[in-house]
């Protein structure tokens, strides 16, 4: 099963994300990821779904999407070029010592250091979802004490569509 | 000039051209139901909420309008959800408005508070919680819009006490326009076409109609459609009347308790041309060994019920009857299906419905004798089970909104309070519940509903004493051992209408059931008819769960 995101423009009311996430419960669709935010329009959110899915159940995915009243529109960024980001804390528990090896290990991450104390360093990354992948490879040998992620958002590349 | 949220309610209702209500009162409804006392609205009050829903959905499957129904909040509203439920899973045309405590109260656990919109999100079209009067108008303008547009579906809408009572500027929205929801309504040319092509070289098609046919009143289009190019037709559960099942091309219904020839016309065929039906797993059996060799060809205005269960090779999104009309003019080249129907015929002889004609008194014969006496033109509604099943196969439907069932919920108590619904909708119509002894005492509170606004309703109880539908599987696949299905026949079903005002007859004697309903029929009251029938009577054919639909028990071999 594919990694797919999914760009979802919705009325911004009450009980919208409700709506959406009790139709992915309901029909067991799995989600990895959701962002949820107002858009340049403060009556238009944008949610940023990301899922693992086949091909048939994600064109279900995006057929009962469509279906509900208050979602305006439906982009599937499988097919479409696009600018992925993420934004990513992780905090480690590193001795004083060794900081100068991590921050080294960090250094061509393009990763920085928000958080410091006598036990644990903070470490933050915003990247695309392979960047991000790299710096969790990196830190994975150090102690994690804690990550937390934002969940992917993404944007359509100015006139980029994918070869069909 | 400013008017109370109750009247603002009432006037819009009344712009809606609703004439009937369904429902019942409570705490937070009180200002509306003053509103409606002097309304020149139709209130009909039932004695449980969920009578109020499948009467408002029953009255909206037999005349296509919106159905109504209204209840208090908390208990009231949660008593609902079977209703939306139901309406949800056969897309009928309804709102429901309940009452909901005061705006500053809500999520504070207060007296008969409940989150309505939470707990109905998932059977409802859509829904709304009303927080601002000046959004009242428009939300009813909406809601109604959103019910009875598309694919039709129930809409709530959660209405607190104080904004009934509170006071604004009325003026009700001309026009309503959604961004986020624009049905199509008229398929692909080119789809239509290539369809029409494909039709042209098949050499056994057979259409499979389902509900859309009668939500879309497309009934003529199909009929032409299916003579013009001599295909065989047949229905859904819900598409019953949607094609006369008195014409030589029906082949009734399909599925797990449809005719043995249906579905081996489905599994021998090479082209399926599907509108308004859903590929539901009662009609397609195990779907990996559905319709090996046909072609799929499929309409339907809800795009995700398209490739939803197979794969589809001509989808096309529209409305039922536009698109089945433009398919008719752009057919050039008929098939050639004389063989193919000579193939059916032999089926329809060598595998009819059957049962075993003796003495003892049948439910199947029962349903005979009532078609026969009905001349075939009652609304048939029904509960849920071995009965509805038999009504089904036994009645020979040959006109859109005369069978009235709970098909894709299949909820049990749903037949009685849907058959008062259809009766106030249509008031010069016979109107007939046939239910089973378990299914007609879970909404029997209704009977005085009926009584009191005169409503002469013939109940037919095939009366086994079994929870029939359920014994069945019991019998095949759990060796006869009847866990809680037995149910003792009942009360005294005769002294229980008569209790109500109602008239009762109990029949014991095959002899005595074409009397009985033909004197029922003069009878101008509710009358409850209890057919003691044999006990351990199947329904046949069957498709076993995970079977293909052409192995049937009791069907062909």
């Amino acid at each position: 099963m594919k990694k797919h995101t999914i760009s979802v423009l919705v009325e911004n009311k009450f009980g919208v994300l409700a709506r959406i996430a009790g139709l992915f419960s309901a029909r067991g669709f799995n989600i990895d990821s959701l962002a949820v935010a107002e858009t340049e329009d403060p009556t238009i959110s944008r949610m940023t779904i990301v899922l693992r899915a086949d091909d048939r159940l994600l064109e279900q995915v995006k057929k009962q999407l469509n279906k509900l009243i208050d979602v305006i529109k439906v982009q599937d960024f499988t097919r479409q070029e696009s600018i992925g980001r993420e934004i990513v804390m992780v905090r480690l528990a590193v001795p004083e010592k060794d900081r100068a090896g991590l921050m080294k290990a960090i250094e061509p991450l393009k990763a920085e250091i928000i958080d410091a104390g006598p036990e644990t360093v903070t470490i933050q990354k915003l990247g695309d979802s392979d960047e991000i992948d790299e710096l969790f490879n990196t830190v994975r040998p150090y102690d994690i004490k804690e990550i937390v992620r934002s969940g992917a958002v993404a944007i359509a590349k100015e006139g980029g569509q994918k070869g069909k | 000039m400013n008017i109370k949220g109750a009247d603002i309610l009432i006037k819009a209702l009344l712009k809606e051209k609703v004439d009937t209500i369904f429902g019942y009162p409570g705490g937070s409804v009180l200002p509306v139901f003053d509103a409606l006392y002097e309304a020149p609205i139709k209130f009909i009050l039932t004695r449980h909420e969920q009578a109020a829903a499948h009467a408002a959905d029953g009255y909206a499957r037999a005349t296509g309008k919106t159905g109504v129904c209204m209840a208090t909040s908390g208990p009231g509203a949660t008593n609902l959800v079977t209703g939306l439920a139901t309406a949800y899973m056969d897309s009928v045309p309804m709102v429901a408005i309940t009452g909901q405590v005061k705006t500053h109260l809500i999520g504070n656990d207060a007296f008969q508070e409940a989150d309505v919109t939470g707990i109905t999100r998932p059977i409802t079209k859509h829904n709304y919680l009303v927080k601002d009067i000046k959004e009242l108008a428009i939300i009813i303008k909406e809601a109604f819009h959103i019910a009875s547009t598309g694919r039709p579906g129930p809409v709530l809408i959660d209405l607190p006490v104080d904004i009934t009572i509170q006071e604004t500027e009325y003026r009700y929205p001309e026009s309503v326009d959604i961004r986020s929801y624009k049905p199509t309504y008229h398929g692909h040319k080119g789809q239509i076409k290539r369809a029409a092509k494909a039709i042209g070289e098949a050499e056994r098609p057979i259409i499979y109609a389902g509900g859309g046919i009668i939500i879309s009143e497309a009934s003529s289009e199909l009929t032409k459609l299916a003579r013009n190019v001599n295909i065989p037709v047949t229905t859904t559960l819900l598409g019953l009347g949607g094609f006369p099942e008195t014409d030589g091309l029906s082949l009734g219904m399909l599925g797990m308790h449809g005719t043995a020839y249906a579905n081996h016309a489905m599994m021998e065929s090479d082209l399926i041309i599907a509108v308004g039906a859903r590929f539901d797993d009662r009609v397609t059996g195990k779907i990996e060994l559905f319709a090996p060799k046909a072609k799929i060809i499929h309409i339907d205005i809800d795009p995700s019920a398209i490739s939803k269960n197979v794969k589809v090779d001509i989808p096309i999104v529209g409305d039922a009857g536009n698109t089945l009309r433009d398919l008719n003019g752009y057919i050039k080249k008929k098939p050639d299906t004389r063989e193919w129907l000579k193939k059916i015929e032999s089926w329809k002889k060598k595998s009819p419905l059957t049962y075993k004609r003796d003495d003892k008194l049948r439910p199947q014969y029962v349903i005979e004798e009532l078609y026969g006496a009905t001349k075939g033109e009652a609304i048939v509604c029904t509960e849920v089970g071995q009965h509805q099943m038999w009504a089904a196969q036994y009645y020979k439907y040959t006109r859109p909104r005369t069978f009235i069932s709970s098909g894709g919920l299949g909820t049990m108590g749903y037949g009685f309070p849907a058959a008062i619904g259809a009766q106030i909708a249509r008031p010069d119509a016979l109107v007939v519940d046939i239910a089973g002894d378990g299914s007609i005492q879970m909404n029997i509170q209704e009977m005085i509903t009926a009584v009191c606004n005169k409503l002469p309703i013939k109940i037919i109880i095939l009366n086994n004493g079994y929870l029939g539908m359920v014994r069945q599987w019991q019998e095949l696949f759990y060796k006869r051992r009847y866990s809680c299905t037995c149910l003792d026949h009942g009360p005294d079903f005769v002294k229980l209408a008569e209790s109500y005002g109602a008239a009762g007859m109990c029949v014991r004697k095959k002899s005595e059931v074409r009397p009985a309903i033909e004197e029922a029929l003069k009878i101008k009251n509710t009358v409850v008819m209890d057919f003691r029938v044999e006990r351990e009577e199947n329904v046949y054919p069957m498709v076993p769960a995970g079977e293909a639909i052409n192995r049937m028990i009791g069907g062909m071999a």
